[in-house]
């Protein structure tokens, strides 16, 4: 740990939208997290929909804070300055339920109290009405991800893979226009690693989803093809 | 926001009585109260306390009974910690223990009276090797004069609260690793147990034991059935003043409570100065380099502690159990020459009301205490504050002897017509089943993963759905034991009873404890028994709901 801190201080990206303007993807505009005074990270950049863009550093260096400042979660011990916006709409100013960023962690989180259905249904947008039209959207993603029949199983029950396949599908399930990947392949075994890796990547790019992917892990970081930002700082956390 | 209004609602809840009331009890010990015609301050009522000549005697039994209760208990807990830490039998000792926490004062003290009074179990085995013993010996061992079986009783209890507390620590205090690299320095058990984990180990336990100190030199109920009579110690002394019908003496009962609660302040004030000289001693001893500290004794003495408390325990209950089912059972015989169910049946038929009455207020009490638990850490969790240090609050009706209070606020509730109604017995119930259920509580709640509350957030729940939905569900284990705590405390409320219900008010403890003046052993077994069950009840169904609830949820069983 150095005594002075140096954050990344990234020039914002050329091609960056005017400020109000609306534009499609996840934009962080001259993002700056503080913790008791002192800047811990200072960011500008922009996401393209269908592009993962992958944040690389030591634990420690803000990657978490960061996705939880974009999603709305950070400890209030923090200071946050600049924009976020999604999709041209300026985010940072709504609660975390109402941003549309959706996240998925090293654990799979699934509700160990709801059955597979039960939790993919709590994702499920409310848009989707009527009982029999939320299952049948349950039971299609299950399917689509080969966990054909999976919904009244205890998600204790399940494989590590599967847990995580149906993680994701919670997530995309409940129709985020963002979605941030907080190391969620550190967890898995190698082999299951890539598998599962190249699944959420296939999934995002193909819903055109603009994605943000915090990893210690340079394959990760390759395989998303994205842009790379290195934080070096372990800051003041 | 409602959670908004947790934090103040729980201080409210749990200072506004304890004000009231020790204002109500500080006036008139100081002669002001109109109500019975004490309109000027006086010192009057002290003088006609301190000429009490059985005073001097109270206090003293009352403060030997508080020293050697929380010492004893204390180092029985340590001990057991130092000879079994790492060890199967520290499972076994926990598992044992745990069940005995919920169980009333009363209970076990009825308990250990039939076990070791002359005529009890103790002396009906020996009788067998003893030839001289066909009738119970004229010993006092129940009621003696020092107070030695009370505080037997209440080391019975304590040793499992401050156990469970001191094991609660351990992960916090990081014991297991520190407890092993001092054995690997060469230190045996009990010498690396006392240098490196008790130091700071005990800092956890400081408002527990203290807890403790002040309840043993304040009991009330224990008192009332294992206690000294002549004369009693001072809490009983206070109780008696206090329920004369000669109002005149209401004065003098003030004085005595707040007596009462000065002589538990000066003990905590002697303890604080124990521990500092006992810290200098120990800071000096623990880089002596020492690498034994009593190990054989230890070895010798902790199993036997150990089956001795499970023993007496054990043998409590059974006695409790043979008397509740005896017809007759005449000393030495070991085992009753008849047994019978009638004592059950006619109980049974007589009392229904008072248990129903017993389970809807400790019900009652038991969810409103969980209710405003879950707004104070409901708010923690929204405003991502860490635990406020305010919440400390909680220990405080720990600490107050109740009588110090409960006399004043009983002498409120008077001057508002209010006594013996059922919604100022549970305020007052709250005010003594709020820090259980607090405390039990806030350790799984503040440990759950919060990340499971931002999935629900970021998957479009609100806040609120995330909480009902969520959080509430995946904690219902934590939330009924917690509730079943709440409901084992007001039903093993006396004083709080007592004197708000104005003795009116009848609760299957206040019966229990009415019983300690001489009625029949078939049944005070009966009623033991009782006491003993309901909070069981509570806790079983705390165990078995969530089972039921989640029997095809494995990912919830372990927790």
């Amino acid at each position: 740990m150095t005594a002075t801190p140096t954050f990344p201080d990234l020039k914002p990206m050329p091609g960056l939208p005017m400020p109000g303007l609306p534009m499609s993807g996840l934009v962080l505009d001259g993002l700056t997290l503080s913790l008791a005074g002192r800047a811990i990270l200072r960011l500008s950049l922009r996401v393209e929909p269908g592009e993962i863009v992958s944040v690389m550093g030591p634990s420690g260096s803000g990657k978490s804070s960061m996705l939880a400042a974009i999603c709305g979660t950070l400890d209030p011990a923090f200071q946050m300055a600049g924009e976020i916006r999604l999709d041209g709409r300026r985010i940072d100013v709504e609660p975390p339920e109402l941003r549309r960023t959706g996240i998925l962690f090293q654990d799979d989180l699934l509700f160990p109290h709801l059955s597979v259905g039960g939790n993919l249904a709590f994702g499920l947008a409310a848009t989707v009405r009527g009982r029999k039209a939320r299952r049948s959207c349950v039971e299609e993603a299950l399917s689509a991800a080969d966990l054909e029949g999976f919904a009244d199983r205890d998600p204790a029950t399940l494989s590590g893979g599967q847990r995580a396949r149906v993680s994701l599908l919670r997530v995309l399930l409940s129709h985020p226009r963002a979605v941030l990947l907080d190391e969620p392949f550190s967890k898995l075994d190698m082999a299951l690693r890539s598998r599962f890796r190249a699944f959420v990547f296939h999934e995002l790019r193909s819903r055109a989803l603009p994605a943000l992917l915090a990893t210690h892990d340079h394959e990760d970081a390759k395989a998303a093809g994205g842009k790379v930002i290195e934080l070096e700082s372990p800051g003041a956390i | 926001m409602i959670f908004r209004l947790g934090p103040p609602l729980l201080l409210a809840v749990l200072l506004f009585p304890i004000l009231a009331g020790l204002t109500a009890t500080v006036l008139p010990a100081f002669g002001y109260w109109p109500a019975l015609g004490g309109t000027t301050f006086t010192l009057d009522p002290w003088r006609a306390l301190l000429a009490l000549p059985s005073l001097p005697r109270s206090i003293g039994v009352s403060v030997f009974v508080g020293f050697i209760t929380t010492l004893v208990s204390l180092g029985a807990v340590m001990l057991l910690m130092a000879a079994f830490m790492g060890t199967r039998v520290f499972g076994l000792i926990r598992r044992l223990l745990s069940p005995l926490l919920s169980v009333p004062y009363v209970a076990v003290a009825f308990g250990l009276a039939f076990v070791i009074a002359p005529s009890g179990l103790i002396f009906r085995l020996l009788s067998a090797w003893a030839p001289g013993l066909e009738r119970p010996l004229d010993l006092l061992i129940i009621n003696d004069p020092f107070g030695l079986s009370l505080a037997g009783g209440l080391v019975l209890k304590e040793i499992p609260f401050l156990f469970l507390v001191a094991l609660a620590a351990l992960p916090e205090v990081d014991a297991v690793r520190a407890f092993g690299s001092a054995r690997t320095l060469g230190y045996r058990r009990v010498a690396a147990f006392a240098k490196v984990v008790m130091p700071r180990l005990y800092p956890q336990l400081r408002l527990p034991v203290l807890a403790v100190l002040a309840y043993s030199l304040s009991v009330v109920d224990a008192a009332l059935v294992l206690g000294p009579n002549t004369p009693p110690t001072l809490a009983v002394a206070v109780l008696r003043l206090a329920e004369d019908p000669d109002l005149e003496l209401h004065f003098e009962a003030s004085a005595a409570a707040i007596l009462q609660l000065a002589v538990v302040l000066w003990a905590i004030g002697v303890w604080l100065v124990l521990e500092r000289l006992a810290d200098l001693i120990w800071g000096r001893w623990i880089v002596g380099g020492g690498r034994f500290f009593f190990e054989a004794a230890a070895r010798v003495v902790a199993p036997l502690l150990a089956v001795a408390i499970a023993a007496l325990v054990a043998l409590a209950l059974i006695s409790l159990m043979v008397w509740s089912v005896a017809a007759t059972w005449r000393f030495p015989a070991i085992s009753p020459q008849a047994f019978t169910l009638d004592t059950w049946r006619h109980e049974l038929s007589v009392a229904w009301p008072i248990i129903l009455r017993t389970l809807l207020l400790g019900a009652a009490v038991a969810a409103f205490a969980v209710i405003i638990t879950i707004l104070c850490l409901e708010n923690e969790t929204r405003r991502g504050v860490p635990p406020a240090s305010v919440f400390n609050v909680i220990y405080i009706p720990l600490l107050v002897p109740q009588i110090a209070f409960l006399a004043g606020a009983a002498s409120l509730l008077i001057a508002l017509d209010l006594d013996g109604n059922s919604f100022g017995i549970g305020l007052v119930h709250l005010v003594f089943v709020l820090p259980y259920v607090f405390m039990s509580l806030s350790a799984p709640w503040r440990a759950h993963d919060p990340r499971f509350r931002v999935t629900a957030l970021l998957l479009g729940a609100s806040p609120w759905r995330a909480l009902w939905a969520v959080r509430l569900p995946m904690l219902t284990r934590a939330i009924l034991i917690a509730g079943a705590l709440g409901f084992a405390i007001s039903v093993s409320q006396y004083l709080a009873t007592l004197l708000v219900g104005a003795g009116r008010f009848e609760t299957v403890t206040t019966e229990s404890v009415s019983l300690a003046a001489g009625a029949d052993r078939r049944v005070i077994g009966v009623f033991a028994l009782l006491q003993a069950m309901l909070p069981f009840l509570g806790f079983a169904m705390a165990l078995i709901l969530p089972a039921l609830l989640f029997r095809h949820r494995r990912g919830l069983r372990e927790t």
